[in-house]
């Protein structure tokens, strides 16, 4: 079903793509969209939306199943709260993807900004997902619980950083995985470990980075074999220390 | 109210200066009955008679037979044996017998007046007052974000405590990049806290050691008092005040320049307007040789600092410092707070000083008498409001930092001075309570049980020092990551962006006049 | 004694949406894409503020300060004219055209007055011809009441009010002005003063500021100014930071790129990384300029004559995007916002945290802008359009 957004409040957009997937619709393209927040909130069932256009913030949140492709970037909160689904970016995205995000994939094939990952947490099989292909800015995984966030630098300048400063504060639960290096002062001394990748690390990725490179017709075989390094929480319980009783 | 008299005549453990007049039938002693404040207790069952009680206390309350002993009337409360006392049977009670209440003659009243009926003499104290005068702390509260501005999380993202306490310019006139930059020297703190003068001779090498340890570990000043600089201490002197007090004890070319900085003495919160005493019995072969005075001397501080007597005079001897340190050395001037403080801070800024240290009424001593401790000088919460806003009325904040200091209690404590317009503040009485103290008021003795404000040997070594300034350290971190819980609940990341904003205290239970001089509104009042 | 705020004037806080649009060459458009970028970041304000900044605008009279005054009651018309007959030479006084507009109510009166200081007076005062006016502008707003002096830069003006961006923009017919640089702003104020002079820009001269975030350093921001003659009366936060950027840019002679690394200074953790001479010249900017650190989340935008800047706090917790196509420059808080006034951008990014985008007028190089020969990172544009290189 094709709408076309350009005349439309996100209201009344939205309004139609539930009715219309209440109906038994399953595939949306939505053209001309320019700023229209919410889409697919909330969606639940194997819906496929394909966004022309720059989607207005938060993006998928609390989605539950449905797949969804932009045709260029995102904005600010895509994935918020998501706990199940795959949302595939052409370019690049914003600030706070993935807040809380439990379940399903974010794939963004260019960069993403600040307060990436926050909070993503894995509970009884659901495990996030998250890939960029570009670079991240400042507190990329704080606070991160579980899950699997990968920094790829693809196409980057090379001066230009693969990841901002405050990089795994507060990390307690998941794994982040970037390829190439990061400066031991990007990454929160107080509570991550950083090593290079071995093979059940690869075997993790695999998967991931085969879903993502097949979204953007990437090869995948060589990503694999790249010098990746594994940034993991030190402890569960990051603070136990921190209070005197 | 804990108090022994400086006597004239028989017994005196002070020599007085022979010019000084005295009937001799004027201070005889007359006894009088006085209760005991204390009531030591012990149970006898769990007693080991290990003798320990006998050989921690300082005071000699304690005599052997057969098991503990007990002059009550020595015993000053300081629960040193009580600590001690491997069976924990010792308990230290105020003493239950019962004077009729009476809301005018209070119980310290009556004793003060009965120890002066007996002994003729004024009375004497240690530490601060200890008086029912309102406490402004309590009286204000701190803003914290919600909604319209997120608070951040201090244990995740970055919190600035780091200060600099010293002359700024008012702007930096930039040249192009080859430009180079002459500022006036500035002292970096780690944290906006710095350790209050105490002079070793008020308290021990030990306790001054641990103290100037932690401040080096820990990024912070420490100040040498008026009691000079001991070699011991010199590894640690790039990390203090150097004092420049009125009886310039120990206080030489090599002494200026061996601290980070400088600090004239005027008076301090406790005694404001009087001079200082350390009874010659205390002036020990060590605490001789830093002063610089013989042994067995009293060790007197005039009341003024006799070059010092009107504001042109300070100005000389601020700058006969500075030239004497090469300008080196930021100066600063402290005073205890009274009632025109504004203007005389003012004054001591235009003279030419770096930094004002402003003692409030509360602030801690060794050895003061009690009526002046309790009855002069001005809370600290108001000296620090109405010096910031005078110095930002006269356009000349910048040109020094302001230390308050004077019963700064706990982290909030701090916050709320800095929002006041502080840059940072000194801590005494919390850092001889780190180290042990209980807050007996006995330090004029010279028998401190904890082996703090003592020289006696025997005592001295009770306190280790690296132990003590492991304590220190301890609570100027768990400080510090307070202020820094406070600060991100306030949607800020550095400690600037709180120094001086009153827009985020706010007061309850304050007249109108009183937050008017605060400059604050009263909770309810928003942005 | 500084005033402690019992007499209820709260102080309004700045939720809200931003677009900036700049042509590098000087070139002229009316309002009308200006508009159209804020209209699409409506669900960012709640319809109780918004404005418009533009440059270029009173080419004739490009000398000649124009000062746009509102006034509540007659009286402070009256007054403030008196002042301003006997402070400056006016060279002319019109109403502000307007267009009525159902959603855009209770209006005050809305004058300009083109002026220019008493021939003389500023020499007679020891101060430049600005610091005049500044001081002049001052006085009206702290000291006639109900009049609020709301632009009094040289070429160009603020356009503000109560009610949605896109419906004051109609109001007060930009689509008839002609700009080389466009501000706007759209408000989300929590509580409703109904108040014209509250809303955003907050100008000073030929400064204009829109921002979007709380400034919790506020408290210590205007202590500071107040200091060096700044008087806050617009009781909003945004006030200082337009303040701010005069003291430390127009007074200080500090560059913009600097001004911004004092307003939202880098952490001493980065300090300690910079090279020596860096180091200390940051050291000493901290020092001298704490009180001007700009804290809690911030984007702004702010102009003045010749030169257009965005920039963000220093850990980035308020969105800012900005782009290029050809030789115009964009900001806005959401790329849609840059899309709805500009189809098919060339380059579209984020800046960094603290690090300014500066556009100039006669350069083509924008600071900030990040090198163009990365693949990825063009824009997707609208899809009826060229697709990505």
């Amino acid at each position: 079903m094709r709408i076309d957004a350009a005349q439309l409040h996100y209201r009344e957009l939205n309004r139609r793509i539930r009715e219309a997937a209440a109906a038994g619709e399953t595939s949306f393209e939505l053209a001309n969209v320019n700023g229209h927040r919410y889409i697919a909130d909330g969606l639940k069932g194997a819906l496929d939306i394909d966004i022309q256009g720059v989607p207005g913030n938060d993006l998928g949140a609390f989605m539950d199943g449905p797949s969804v492709r932009v045709r260029g970037n995102a904005q600010d909160a895509v994935a918020n709260t998501m706990n199940a689904g795959r949302i595939v970016i052409e370019g690049h995205a914003g600030d706070v993807l993935g807040y809380g995000m439990r379940g399903g994939e974010l794939f963004v094939r260019g960069d993403v900004g600040y307060r990436v990952g926050i909070h993503m947490k894995a509970y009884r099989g659901r495990r996030p997902v998250l890939v960029a292909g570009g670079t991240a800015g400042d507190f990329l995984a704080e606070y991160m619980a579980g899950g699997m966030l990968i920094i790829l630098g693809l196409d980057r300048d090379p001066a230009a950083p693969l990841v901002g400063e405050w990089c795994g504060t507060g990390m307690h639960g998941g794994a982040l995985y970037l390829r190439g290096e990061a400066a031991s002062w990007r990454l929160a001394a107080q509570s991550v470990a950083v090593r290079p990748v071995n093979d059940d690390d690869r075997d993790e990725m695999r998967p991931h980075l085969n879903a993502f490179c097949e979204a953007f017709s990437l090869d995948a075989t060589a990503l694999i074999e790249d010098d990746f390094i594994r940034v993991a929480p030190i402890s569960h319980r990051p603070y136990s220390a921190k209070y005197a009783a | 109210m804990s108090n022994t008299p400086i006597k004239n005549g028989e017994n005196s453990s002070r020599a007085r200066p022979s010019a000084v007049s005295a009937s001799p039938s004027r201070s005889a002693r007359a006894p009088i009955y006085r209760p005991p404040e204390f009531l030591w207790t012990h149970d006898p069952e769990r007693c080991a008679r290990c003798k320990r009680c006998l050989q921690q206390c300082g005071f000699k309350a304690i005599s052997w037979e057969d098991g503990p002993v007990v002059d009550q009337t020595k015993c000053v409360g300081c629960h040193r044996c009580e600590a001690f006392c491997p069976q924990t049977a010792i308990t230290i009670q105020a003493n239950p017998q019962y004077l009729r209440p009476h809301p005018l003659w209070s119980d310290a009243h009556r004793r003060n007046l009965w120890l002066q009926a007996e002994t003729g003499g004024v009375l004497l104290t240690g530490m601060g007052n200890d008086l029912p005068y309102p406490v402004l702390w309590d009286n204000l509260l701190l803003d914290a974000c919600q909604v319209t501005n997120p608070s951040i999380d201090p244990l995740r993202e970055p919190m600035e405590l780091r200060t600099y306490l010293g002359r700024q310019p008012d702007e930096l006139a930039v040249a192009t990049s080859d430009g180079d930059l002459e500022l006036a020297p500035t002292l970096e703190l780690e944290t906006p806290v710095v350790f209050a003068a105490m002079s070793y001779g008020s308290i021990s090498l030990n306790a001054q050691k641990a103290i100037a340890i932690a401040a080096d570990e820990c990024g912070i000043m420490w100040n040498t008092g008026e009691g000079g600089l001991h070699g011991d201490l010199k590894p640690y002197a790039h990390r203090c005040f150097v004092q420049c007090a009125s009886g310039r004890f120990g206080v030489t070319a090599d002494y200026l320049n061996a601290g980070a900085a400088i600090e004239i003495k005027i008076g301090q919160g406790a005694k404001p307007g009087i001079g200082g005493h350390l009874p010659g019995e205390k002036v020990s072969p060590q605490v001789s040789e830093t002063r610089m005075i013989p042994v067995g001397s009293d060790a007197l501080s005039p009341a003024p600092q006799h070059d010092i007597y009107s504001i042109e005079d300070l100005r000389q001897l601020i700058y006969a410092l500075k030239e004497a340190t090469n300008y080196e050395k930021p100066v600063s001037v402290k005073i205890a707070a009274v009632h025109n403080v504004a203007a005389i801070a003012s004054g001591i800024v235009r003279a030419g000083a770096d930094i004002v240290y402003l003692d409030g009424f509360r602030g801690g001593t060794g050895a003061a008498p009690t009526i002046i401790r309790d009855h002069l000088g001005i809370p600290i919460e108001i000296a620090i409001a109405v010096v910031d806003q005078q110095l930002r009325d006269e356009g000349i904040r910048n040109q020094a930092s302001i230390i308050a200091a004077g019963g700064i209690r706990s982290s909030a404590d701090v916050a709320k001075a800095i929002a006041l317009g502080a840059d940072a503040v000194g801590v005494g009485t919390a850092a001889l309570l780190a180290l042990g103290c209980t807050l007996c008021q006995r330090c004029f003795t010279g028998r401190c049980s904890w082996g703090i404000t003592t020289q006696d040997p025997a005592l001295t070594r009770r306190l280790d020092p690296y132990l003590g300034s492991r304590r220190l350290i301890n609570l100027v971190q768990a400080w510090s990551e307070e202020i820094q819980e406070i600060l991100g609940a306030m949607g800020v990341n550095a400690i600037e962006s709180l120094r001086g904003s009153r827009e985020r205290l706010r007061a309850v239970g304050l007249d109108r006049t009183t937050m008017d001089i605060l400059g604050i509104k009263p909770a309810g009042i928003g942005a | 004694m500084s005033e402690t705020g019992f007499d209820r004037g709260l102080r309004t806080l700045s939720g809200c949406g931003l677009s900036g649009m700049m042509s590098l060459t000087g070139e002229t458009v009316d309002g009308r894409a200006i508009r159209e970028s804020i209209a699409i970041l409506h669900d960012r304000s709640n319809g109780l503020g918004g404005g418009f900044a533009a440059y270029g605008i009173y080419p004739e009279r490009a000398d000649q300060y124009a000062l746009h005054i509102m006034y509540y009651t007659a009286e402070a018309q009256e007054k403030t004219e008196a002042f301003l007959a006997e402070e400056f030479d006016v060279q002319l006084d019109e109403r502000i055209p307007t267009r009525p507009n159902p959603d855009i109510v209770d209006a005050p009166a809305l004058m300009r007055y083109f002026v220019l200081p008493r021939p003389g007076a500023p020499q007679e005062s020891h101060t430049s011809a600005p610091d005049y006016v500044l001081e002049r502008v001052m006085r009206i707003n702290a000291e006639i009441s109900e009049a609020f002096v709301f632009s009094s830069g040289k070429n160009m003006g603020a356009f503000k009010a109560v009610g949605y961006a896109e419906d004051i923009a109609d109001f007060y017919r930009l689509e008839e002005y002609e700009a080389y640089i466009w501000i706007a702003h759209g408000r989300f104020p929590t509580n409703t003063p109904g108040w014209w002079a509250g809303a955003h820009p907050f100008t000073l001269l030929d400064w204009a500021v829109v921002h979007n975030g709380e400034i919790s350093s506020y408290g210590i921001n205007r202590r500071y100014l107040e200091m060096f003659g700044y008087r806050c009366t617009m009781r909003t936060d945004t006030e200082v930071m337009a303040y701010l950027l005069d003291l430390l840019i127009r007074r200080h002679g500090l560059s913009v790129e600097l001004a911004c690394d004092v307003l939202a200074a880098p952490f001493w953790a980065q300090i300690e990384r910079m090279p020596e001479r860096k180091r200390r010249l940051y050291t000493a900017l901290r020092q001298i300029y704490g009180s001007a650190l700009v804290n809690g989340p911030f984007a702004i935008i702010f102009g003045r004559q010749g030169e257009m800047v965005g920039v963000n706090d220093r850990i980035k917790l308020r969105p800012l995007v900005a782009a290029r196509k050809d030789s115009w420059l964009y900001l806005s808080s959401e790329e849609a916002g840059i899309r709805a006034m500009c189809s098919g951008p060339d380059l579209v990014w984020t800046p960094r945290a603290g690090q300014p985008v500066i556009g100039r007028l006669g350069s083509d190089d924008v600071v900030g802008e990040p090198r163009r020969e990365q693949p990825v990172g063009v824009s997707q544009p609208l899809a009826q359009e060229v697709v990505r290189e």
